[in-house]
């Protein structure tokens, strides 16, 4: 290489404070990686250096939106046709569907009134789009658009249509990031939906399957058993599928059987996810730190109140207006 | 005075900007474990280059970014880039007259450096990754380096030319 003579002539050849201003920046260094280990307390100033950041992955992003954009605009009008119907049929299944759901959930409704349980979940669905702008290589971490200005918080859970991805794990301003179930350090708590056995389900690493480390060799479960939330955690709400056993190892000198499951979300592939919004409407229980207490109705009159309108059925609203916010009852 | 500054600096703070840009760009799943250490690459080249304006500062703050960037523990990839960065400003007029292989050979060396600091903290951390993992960036940059020196060198003749 050639010397650049400009930039070191007139000055010695050898800065002597290098050498100190390197043991300062590693010292720094040292004391931001333990505080921000140990605390949260660096969230404002991740959120200031993530505003940044934020220009350079839009740029990153753009030219992967813009062909979106352009092949949405150029699309031809037979495969707008095509898609409309597949759209139809799908919207008439799920009307069907939950032409039962409604009944079951007034009939649910009126059991837990009558067993006075509480804790009834509401949850509000918000839309958002994965960037693609990929994060940690070693994590297993998404950049989503939406941000605490669009009211997403710390631990909200994140879905798409077949079941949990992951949750939020750091809300910026504009942008957030979210933790994947499949990242090594997520555990989740499941339940078995056939029998309600609960355990956690750990990230492995890859994307196609999680562990389940804690059941004994005589827990029941079996290949095909659904895995859904079991609320437990706090972070996400019930009865979400995360995924499907596939596999289950029992060693006779081992403690724990050798369980792993397949997510039901396609964890690599999703694009749009939604972001939910939880609300206990119990009295005196207040789920997340954005709860909607106005909008939960009391307790005494929710089985009244509960016999509601298919048309406003949370698909078709989402697909009117991505983005918006949905009411997922 | 102040503009020749900007004139020299504007490229150079391009390329960085470049290189954070190709560290958070999606690349398919089998290729992502080789993507090369793109801002490491960029300030090897510069503080080797120009160590009075790009040194263990600009790799720190250039670092910062990138935690924030990927979301890693603040601090973590600013005290690497620093260290590879001081080591190469320290000996930046050895480096200079390496022939392109020693060179490439010194860079394998840095970049095993940088991956290997940040697997230390991932370990004190907590954070798992599979080892293989770390050596993918180390192996391609290296291949890489000699296309980058090339390119770079090119940035850096018409700068010092126009200076």
């Amino acid at each position: 290489m050639v010397a650049d003579s400009t930039d070191s002539e007139h000055r010695s050849t050898k800065s002597p404070a290098l050498g100190l201003r390197f043991l300062v920046l590693a010292a720094l260094s040292i004391v931001l990686l333990v505080v921000d280990h140990r605390e949260n307390h660096l969230d404002a100033v991740r959120k200031v250096i993530g505003a940044t950041v934020y220009p350079l992955r839009i740029l990153v992003d753009a030219p992967v939106s813009s062909w979106r954009w352009v092949r949405e605009n150029t699309a031809g009008r037979n495969d707008l046709l095509l898609e409309i119907s597949r759209l139809n049929a799908e919207r008439l299944l799920t009307h069907a569907r939950l032409q039962r759901f409604t009944a079951l959930e007034s009939e649910n409704a009126r059991l837990r009134a009558m067993l006075d349980a509480t804790a009834k979940v509401r949850d509000q669905v918000q839309v958002a789009e994965i960037m693609s702008v990929s994060s940690n290589p070693f994590r297993h971490i998404v950049v989503i658009d939406k941000g605490s200005r669009d009211g997403v918080y710390n631990g909200q859970a994140m879905i798409d249509a077949d079941g949990v991805v992951g949750q939020v794990i750091e809300a910026g301003l504009l942008l957030s990031n979210g933790v994947l179930i499949s990242d090594p350090d997520h555990a989740l708590p499941v339940q078995v939906n056939r029998n309600g056995l609960r355990t956690i389900a750990v990230g492995s690493g890859e994307f196609d399957h999680l562990d389940l480390p804690f059941l004994p060799n005589n827990a029941d479960i079996e290949e095909g058993d659904l895995l859904v939330t079991s609320g437990l955690g706090g972070a996400f709400p019930p009865g979400y599928p995360v995924g499907v056993v596939d596999s289950v190892t029992r060693v006779p000198q081992e403690p724990f059987a050798d369980v792993t499951a397949t997510p039901a979300a396609r964890l690599n592939q999703v694009r749009e996810i939604m972001l939910i919004r939880t609300a206990l409407e119990a009295p005196g229980v207040e789920a997340g730190d954005d709860v909607d207490a106005e909008e939960a109705p009391e307790p005494g009159t929710a089985p009244a109140a509960r016999p509601e309108q298919p048309e406003a059925e949370p698909g078709g609203d989402a697909e009117a207006e991505p983005g918006g916010e949905v009411e997922n009852e | 005075m102040n503009s020749v500054n900007v004139s020299r600096r504007l490229p150079v703070m391009i390329c960085i900007i470049m290189a954070l840009m190709l560290a958070i760009v999606p690349m398919p799943a089998l290729a992502s474990p080789y993507r090369p250490d793109w801002v490491a690459l960029t300030l090897i080249y510069w503080s080797i280059s120009m160590p009075r304006t790009y040194s263990v500062g600009t790799a720190w703050l250039v670092g910062i970014v990138l935690d924030v960037a990927h979301g890693t523990l603040l601090g973590q990839h600013a005290l690497a880039l620093a260290f590879i960065t001081y080591l190469t400003a320290r000996f930046h007029l050895q480096l200079r007259v390496f022939p392109l292989l020693q060179m490439t050979a010194t860079v394998f060396a840095l970049l095993s450096i940088y991956q290997f600091i940040l697997f230390w903290i991932n370990g004190i951390a907590g954070t798992y990754a599979d080892t293989a993992a770390y050596w993918g960036p180390v192996v391609s940059g290296t291949l890489l380096w000699p296309l980058i020196q090339y390119v770079f060198s090119g940035i850096r003749y018409r700068l010092t030319r126009s200076a």
